[in-house]
């Protein structure tokens, strides 16, 4: 599936949610779920600061695709990052690079939560396109 | 930590439901829910007689102040200078010049440390802050510092959240050219023994400031009787509108320091050559001023008068302690602030649990606390937490509603810790 396919699906699954703590609850289990990230790449560098958490993003390329593990001392923000996982982890850099990931609007989540922390979800997106880039120009270099 | 005693509730239901009908927004559903409005320490809430005086203000007085000689100018005027007046009297000032209107205690904080500082600290002096300052008491005095070359030195706390008083002692010293220490703690809820901080100091000359943000709204303040130097708090922390705040200065000061901003106001003539400033307040009061923040300072005032201080006072403590005691019954939740004397203020950690997590949780239940450092990193560094969850009562709070918070945090845990 490409970006926009996984995007479709993640805004399907939401539809069944129509309150806002059913949505929080689903996006607590998602973040359940996600795996751990390894000690080895908690590392500063991989760090994203945010007001309230903290967020461990490591992303690997293989064969012109980009790949992401991340990690996060909140269960919530780990569901947050899950979703973007599913939706680019495994795709080319270039589509991440350009991707708009509509979904985060479309799910209704940014009304909900306070600026400061849409901001940090902004900056994970941020941070997922910059290490796509990185791996991109290395590719083509 | 020292055993906390539930108190009955001190407000008879009856008299809490006539306090709620004051305040509009607490019949406001949160997600389908009942609010639970337990961020009081951020800011208060309204009761509808300081919103219908911003209404008023704007619909019948609405015009600029002190320079027009129409009728709706003398009446704004009229009405602008008359709330001083009532702070005046409601810190018990020695006159209404002493009272300076700001944006908040963040700017009262601001012109201090600018316009005091600036001018009397220098290098190699001391400027001493606690350790359970809010950033807005730390970093206008770190500029200072930058500026001048003076030190910041930090009162330390012990592991209740309280001043360690012989430590202060032993930071006094000829070098210590200013103190800023607040009152009470909004990360904590330490209320801090200040007036005996002021008389140390000012046996040694030291000027005190003291940052009464978080105990405007719950203890009568009595500038005379602290004997401090200067005092700032927000309006809206005490039922206020946002935006204002009262710088409180002994008029010795005040004469003393140079303006903090230029502009309208605040001189008395003006030429390209030179200007000569106003005299004290309005030296401070560049600009129009926020007039119906501060009519609405007036309402707020009025308000608090109202009602049974010492009886309120009470009210809030029981809810604090009721709460403390509930909490610290659940197992992995750990206080942090157990001093002695307290304020409304319940701050906690919960072994496994993400203080955002928790929060947001609340928040589904309509329960509105915060998380997070509050503003008091060094705070939290003392404590060695990332930051805590933090409910603050106010007298329209319910023992009820603790319940409700009590079983919610409950609830938090059960379902974020599977």
């Amino acid at each position: 599936m490409n970006i926009a396919e996984k995007e479709k699906e993640i805004i399907e699954e939401f539809e069944i949610f129509d309150e806002w703590a059913d949505k929080y609850q689903y996006i607590i289990e998602i973040g359940q779920k996600l795996k751990s990230l390894e000690d080895k790449y908690k590392l500063d560098e991989n760090k994203i600061r945010g007001c309230q958490s903290s967020v461990w993003l490591h992303a690997f390329g293989e064969d012109g695709k980009v790949f992401f593990e991340a990690d996060s001392d909140s269960v919530f923000v780990k569901g947050e990052i899950a979703l973007l996982i599913r939706v680019l982890s495994g795709q080319k850099a270039e589509e991440i690079v350009n991707a708009e990931l509509k979904f985060i609007d479309a799910l209704g989540l940014r009304q909900h939560i306070a600026v400061t922390r849409a901001n940090g979800l902004a900056s994970m997106i941020k941070q997922m396109k910059l290490f796509a880039l990185g791996i991109q120009s290395k590719q083509s270099a | 930590m020292g055993k906390v005693l539930t108190e009955p509730q001190v407000l008879s239901n009856s008299e809490i439901e006539k306090i709620r009908k004051d305040f509009p927004i607490l019949s406001v559903k949160a997600h389908g829910k009942p609010l639970i409005y337990f961020d009081n320490a951020a800011t208060s809430q309204k009761p509808q007689a300081v919103i219908d005086s911003l209404v008023r203000y704007y619909s019948t007085i609405n015009s600029n102040i002190h320079r027009g000689v129409h009728f709706l100018s003398q009446k704004a005027s009229h009405e602008y200078d008359e709330t001083r007046i009532k702070v005046q009297k409601f810190i018990n000032a020695d006159s209404d010049r002493e009272i300076v209107f700001v944006r908040g205690t963040t700017e009262g904080i601001n012109l201090v440390a600018s316009s005091y500082g600036r001018k009397n600290i220098k290098e190699g002096d001391v400027i001493l802050l606690s350790a359970m300052e809010h950033h807005s008491n730390i970093v206008p005095w770190q500029l200072v510092c930058e500026e001048t070359k003076a030190k910041i030195k930090v009162i330390p706390m012990n592991d209740s959240g309280e001043l360690m008083l012989d430590e202060f002692e032993k930071l006094l010293s000829p070098d210590v050219k200013f103190i800023s220490v607040t009152q009470t703690s909004n990360s904590l809820g330490t209320i801090n023994p200040v007036k005996e901080i002021i008389r140390k100091a000012h046996l040694l000359n030291i000027p005190v400031m003291i940052d009464a943000a978080q105990s405007a709204a719950h203890s009568v303040i009595d500038v005379i009787d602290l004997d401090c130097d200067f005092l700032a708090f927000s309006a809206h922390k005490m039922f206020g509108p946002t935006g204002t705040g009262i710088l409180y200065g002994k008029e010795k000061f005040l004469e003393a320091m140079p303006p903090y901003q230029g502009g309208g106001e605040m001189i008395s003539s003006v030429s390209f050559e030179k200007s000569n400033w106003n005299d004290i307040p309005l030296k401070f009061e560049a600009g129009t001023p926020d007039i119906a923040g501060v009519i609405g300072l007036g309402a707020a005032i009025d308000y608090i008068q109202t009602l049974d201080r010492e009886k309120i006072k009470k009210h809030e403590h029981s809810l604090m302690s009721h709460a403390s005691e509930e909490l610290s019954k659940i197992n992995g939740i750990r206080l942090i602030g157990t001093a002695s004397e307290k304020a409304s203020v319940v701050s906690f950690i919960i072994e496994g649990v993400n203080a955002m997590d928790a929060g947001m949780y609340l928040d589904t239940l309509g329960i509105a606390v915060r998380t997070g450092h509050h503003c008091t990193e060094p705070v939290m560094k003392r404590f060695n937490i990332p930051g805590t969850i933090r409910a603050s009562f106010m007298f329209y709070n319910t023992i009820e509603e603790i319940d409700i918070f009590i079983d919610g945090i409950k609830k938090a845990i059960s379902f974020l810790k599977r």
